[in-house]
Formats: C-alpha cells, structure tokens, sequence
C-alpha cells in the first residue's frame, strides 16, 4: 500500500521499524487529493525545527498529527500553510507545489487562536469567507450554515470575545470550515473543548473527511486521535518517526502477553527463549515477547505449573505506542 | 476553484475597517464633541464679536433726527450702533441701569444730554462729538450763507495720501486663523488615525487572527486595505468638521473670507491624503515590530513625536512669521509638509514652486517609505513573542 512508509530521517540512528513500504515520493506524484509534505526542513537560527519531514493526507483521510511538545507539528503545519517559508522541502497539493491561490481553499485553525475579539461571530465567518473568494451572499450563507451547525446561533450577533472558551473555539473551527475549503489544517483542535463539543467537532471532521476532504490535526489527546484517525503520525524532533493506522504501528513491535496461573512459582516463564517478565501482580504476570518468540511455547510452561485462568494478547494503545517510540529515541 | 483578486481582497479589509470604526460610538461621540467645542468657539466668537462692536443708543425727543448721522458717524469710527426711539425718558434710564440699553440720549441736537450706566464708549463719544460739533458748524455756515452741503463735501475731498512701505494685508489675521484651523486639524487627523493603524495592526498580532488572514491574503493586501480603509474614516472625520465648521464660521460672519477657507480645507484634504499614506504606513510598520498593545508605546512614541513637534513648534514659527527661513524649509519637508504647508497655503505665503516641491518630495517619500515599511510589516507581522529588532525585519 502507498502509505505503508515508514520515514526515518537519514540523521538519525535507526529505529524501530513500524510499517515497511516505498517512499512516497516514488508512486504518488500524480496524487489526486492529496497534501503532500515532502522533505520539509527548517531552522531557526541554531534550533533546529524540522528535518525532512514527510507525510501526506489523501483525501478523504483523518489524519492524527502527535509529538511531544516542541516537536515541530505546529511548524509542519504553518509551513503548509505558507505563512512561514521553509528552508528546504516542498509542499504540494495534487502533485503540484502548492501555491498562493491554492492555499486559499486550505481550511487552517492556528494552534493559537485567532480572531478579532471585538467583531460580531456572523460578521467575521462572513468576512472571513469573504476573503477567500466567496461572493457576499455564499459567505451569508455558509456561515449562518457553521453558525447553526457548531451550535452558537443564539450567539451570532456577540462580539466574540464575549463568549466562553469553548464557544470560541467552536467559532474558529466555523472559521476554518466557512469557505468550504478542499483541505483541512487544524492544530490542536480540540484542546479546550467539553465533551459535546468534542463530540461535534469529531463528528464535523469525520464529516469532511467522509466527503473527501483531507483532514490533518494534530493533538495531545491520544486515545481520541486513536478512536478518530484513520493514519496517525508520530513526530520527534522534528522528523517523523512513525506513521500509519494504528494496527500498523503495532505491528513488528514487541507483543505484550498477561497470563494468570494462579500455581504457577516465580520465574516460571524465564526459560523460554524470547520472552522478558515485565510485571508480576499477585497471580498474574506480564510478559513482553521478542517478534520471533512463540507465544505456545509460553502458554504450554504455563500449563506445566498447573490452571491457567487467563491468556490473553495486550494490544498496545497509542499512548503506549507514542511513550514508547519517544523514550526509544530519547535513549537512542 | 474561486478566485479572489487583488483589488477585491484589499477593498474587503477595506470595507471591515471603515465600518468597524465608522459604527463604533466612539468615531461619533469623538466627531460630535469636536464639532460641539468648533461651534461653540465660533458662535463665541460671534457673540464677543457682536457685543464688543456694537452699542443699543436710545433716543428721546428732539435728537430722534440723529439716529442715522450717528449710525453713520459710529461706522467711521468703528463702532456699530443700533438705535431705538425711546417715549419715556425715565424708564429708559432704568433700562440704561439694568444695561438694556447701553447709551440714552436726550436734548436738542446741539446739546444733547448722553445718559450711560459707567462711561462712555470712546468711539461713540467722538461720534457724537463729531455730531454736535457737525451741528454748530451747520448753523455757523448757514448764518454766513454758505451751503453745508458744500462745505461737507470739499472736506470729504481733503484728504492725505499714505504711502506704506510694508502694506499689512487687512486680510492677514483671518488667513493666519484659518492656516492654523487647517494646520491644527491635519495634526488631529494624521496623529489619532495614524495610530489608530499601529493599534490595529498590534490587534491582528496580539490576537493572532493574523495568521489566518495572511494564509489568505497577501502583506501587502492587508496593510493597504487598512490604511485605506482607516485612512477614509480620518478623511470623512476631517471632511465632517471641517464642512461644519466652515458653514458656521461663515454663517455668523466669523471669517468672511468663505473662499479661502473652502480653498484651506481642500488643499488641506489633498495633502491629509499625502500625509496619512506617509505616516500610517511607519505607523504600520513600527507596530508590526511588536506583539502585544503594552509594547505599542515604545515603538509609537518616536513617530508621534515627528507629528507633535511639526505641530508645535510649527504653529509657534507661522504665527511669528509664516514666510520666516525655518518654517519655510521645514515647509517643504516630508515629516512636516503635511501639517505646515496648508497652514502656509491658506496664509498665502507659500508660492506655487514650494508647494510643488513640498507634493513632489512628499509623493516620493510615500513612495520609498510604502517599499520600506510594507518590507517590515511583511517580515515582522507574522513573527509573535519578543519584538523584532528592525535590523531582522529589513532582511
């Protein structure tokens, strides 16, 4: 599959490798659809922000964007939206580099919020519209549409700094979405938000997607971007470190097995090859297994100790997955 | 795909700009009280004006025949008089106590007996002693038979010639209050709109919705779409105020040369016009260095200060002689022109070659500091956190 890829920047010592797969630049040059980041790199001064990175969202795709803090996602994302230059590196939407009029149709929420805090909620969406190139009447229309959709009708005529947190917020996601735009760029999303709001802006960008629009958003909140994404993206200074859905970052790591053999004496499963105690509680025990062990061999030296009551296979979550991945580089 | 042009995307900002601060209530109550002090200066102008110059004569009697010499005589001296026929003597003298009136007078023409409340105004007390004396002379003319109507006019004819080396232009005292009506407004309208840009510009930065702006229009765009649309309120404030004050001023005969005045506000339109597009922009400029409106002073305060000295010290140099070297030359200057050169165009001491000069420079100035300051802003209006030094911002 195209998006089977796993970036490793060259700088970089090797890593776990997630997902096997061609680089992308070598099949989807003629993409429809799709936002490209291709070798993006950018430097502030000695600090480096971001080296080589390269992804892409096809359309039609949620596309989850996680880093720790300072990982270079916002820059990634101000990047592809033009308004920061990147040193090297190219940004293309349908195979072509991305240029001025083309951003236009971009749907962007920018990690820190921006609105006018004195303008009325209708009056910005429709100016905000406005100055993406739809005519006065659409612009009505489209935002009464958001307005109505986001839940903040009864507030459209408030000057935006009047409303609560959450209200903004939803008023900048309307903000982004008020132009209709052919890509969506959101950072941070949903920071902020109660869980209905949460729910409304999940199911407005599963919406998008579903109607073809590539969506990239980037957050902390993991177990969402798990539920939500279809493709998730792991950054580490600046450079992407995984990518792919969720099973593929699982896959070719270690697999994770809790057996409960209540008879079962300390150390019982030490002699099988491959396989590292993590924990031990009570009558349970944590085992993590190389990829080339056999988890029969680990359940036949249960069954020698006497019951086992419980075998099952752990399923990392992405927020495993991410510590992992992190602590790995972090130590590399 | 929709397309957005250039000139749609910079009228837009335009428009949001102009009614945003158009609709606002302080735009209004700022024009009304501005307007409110205008008119009440000028109507108290009219009234100390009035008051000062004119007398309410009460006449009684015999001396009835002298309303119009007196009116007349009054004029010559620079005094005008109205007068009343008065029937009851008495109570005209009360009406003279309580300063209803501000002269009786009763008696024969050649001895009039003149009733004030303190004393007498000098002017109306040579016209009447001019009167009286007019009175006898008749009399005497007539008892040696001659005419005094002859006589009168062979000495209307006698009269002396001046010659005046440095002829005061009677004119000078109104053209030197409208030059400094003119001066004073532009000073007004450049330094409030002028910052009225930097607080904008701060505002899109502070509040961040600038990056969602420039992901969809140009610098270049925004910034000109805001000092247009800014610079329009300055123009409808200006234009507002000045209007208002013109009509009035010339309605109560304030200033009577409407001409000039008309001709002031609008020289002084054309060079806010020039003025504004040259200071908005640094004004723009200067602000899109910082990031929050705390750090705006810091970065205003030198431009501000161009404007106030231009002001101040440039009122001071026209009232002691707006042809002086100085004002002449700071005249003619970019910073200054805007506010100098229609004080000195409405005085009338500017020839035409120094007001083309003046345009000529200030045109180029707004030319050059539109390349350099549009430079900033696009370098620095997206840069948050600490100011951007101006060095980092011109790269």
């Amino acid at each position: 599959m195209w998006w089977d890829t796993a970036v490793r920047p060259h700088s970089m010592p090797p890593v776990r490798r997630i997902a096997r797969g061609v680089t992308n630049q070598e099949e989807s040059t003629v993409a429809q659809g799709v936002l490209e980041i291709d070798r993006i790199s950018k430097r502030y001064g000695e600090v480096v922000a971001l080296r080589d990175m390269t992804f892409e969202v096809r359309a039609g795709e949620l596309f989850g964007f996680v880093g720790s803090n300072g990982a270079g996602k916002t820059t990634a994302m101000r990047i592809a939206l033009g308004v920061l230059a990147a040193d090297s590196g190219e940004v293309r939407w349908n195979g072509a580099p991305i240029t001025f009029e083309t951003r236009r149709r971009i749907g962007y929420m920018p990690e820190e919020r921006g609105l006018y805090p004195k303008m009325k909620v209708l009056e910005q969406l429709v100016y905000l519209a406005e100055l993406h190139g739809l005519t006065t009447n659409d612009a009505h229309r489209s935002a009464e549409n958001w307005i109505a959709r986001l839940g903040v009708r009864d507030r459209r005529n408030d000057e935006v700094q009047k409303l609560s947190l959450g209200n903004q917020q939803r008023v900048q996601l309307a903000a982004a979405l008020v132009h209709e735009p052919d890509v969506l760029v959101l950072d941070e999303p949903f920071s902020g938000l109660d869980p209905v709001a949460v729910d409304v802006m999940s199911q407005v960008l599963r919406e998008k997607a579903s109607a073809g629009v590539p969506v990239v958003f980037s957050s902390h909140q993991l177990d969402l971007v798990e539920r939500l994404c279809d493709r998730i993206g792991i950054v580490r200074s600046g450079a992407m470190v995984a990518c792919g859905t969720v099973d593929e970052l699982r896959a070719g790591g270690e697999t994770r097995l809790v057996v409960d053999a209540p008879g079962a004496a300390n150390g019982w499963a030490a002699d099988v090859p491959g396989v590292r105690v993590v924990e031990t509680r009570g009558t349970r025990t944590t085992l993590e297994l190389t990829a080339d062990a056999d988890d029969q061999a680990v359940l036949h030296a249960a069954l020698a100790t006497g019951p086992v009551r419980e075998f099952s296979r752990q399923r990392p979550s992405l927020t495993e997955l991410f510590r992992n991945v992190v602590t790995e580089e972090e130590t590399a | 795909m929709r397309r957005l042009s250039p000139s749609r995307a910079v009228l837009l900002v335009a428009r949001r700009e102009f009614l945003g601060k158009v609709r606002t209530r302080s735009f209004l109550i700022g024009t009304v009280v501005i307007v409110a002090v205008l008119a009440g200066y000028v109507l108290l102008q009219a009234v100390l004006f009035d008051q000062s110059n004119r007398s309410t004569v009460g006449l009684s009697g015999q001396s009835t025949v002298l309303a119009e010499p007196l009116r007349e005589t009054a004029r010559q001296f620079g005094r005008e008089v109205a007068t009343t026929d008065v029937t009851d003597p008495a109570a005209a003298e009360e009406q003279v106590r309580k300063g209803d009136l501000d002269v009786l007078i009763t008696g024969a023409p050649d001895a009039l007996r003149v009733v004030v409340k303190e004393n007498l105004n000098s002017a109306l007390q040579n016209a009447l002693d001019t009167i009286v004396r007019q009175q006898v002379l008749n009399a005497q003319l007539a008892e040696a038979d001659l005419d005094p109507n002859v006589v009168a006019a062979k000495m209307a004819a006698a009269k002396v010639t001046v010659v005046a080396l440095e002829p005061e232009d009677s004119q000078q005292g109104q053209r030197l209050a409208i030059g400094l009506v003119i001066a004073a407004l532009l000073y007004y309208s450049l330094l409030v709109y002028g910052t009225m840009v930097a607080q904008g510009v701060v505002e899109e930065k502070s509040s961040r919705v600038v990056e969602i702006l420039l992901a969809t229009l140009r610098p270049w765009q925004l910034l000109l779409g805001k000092v247009m649309g800014l610079g329009a309120v300055g123009l409808l404030q200006l234009v507002l105020i000045g209007g208002i004050g013109l009509v009035l001023s010339s309605t109560t005969g304030v200033i009577d040369l409407t001409g000039v005045a008309s001709g002031a506000l609008a020289t002084g339109v054309l060079w806010y016009l020039l003025g504004f597009f040259l200071y908005a922009t640094i004004f723009a400029a200067a602000a899109s260095l910082v990031s929050r409106q705390e750090e705006l002073q810091s970065v205003v305060t030198p431009i501000s200060t161009v404007i106030i000295i231009a002001f101040v010290v440039g009122i001071n140099l026209l009232i002691q002689d707006p042809s002086g070297t100085t004002v002449t030359v700071l005249s003619m200057l970019p910073p200054f022109a805007p506010i100098l050169m229609p004080g000195r165009m409405a005085i009338g001491v500017a020839p035409l070659w120094q007001v083309l000069l003046a345009v000529v420079l200030a045109i180029g100035a707004v030319a050059a500091i539109t390349w350099l300051g549009g430079r900033i802003y696009s370098n620095a209006v997206l840069r948050t956190g600490s100011r951007v030094k101006l060095r980092d911002a011109l790269r």
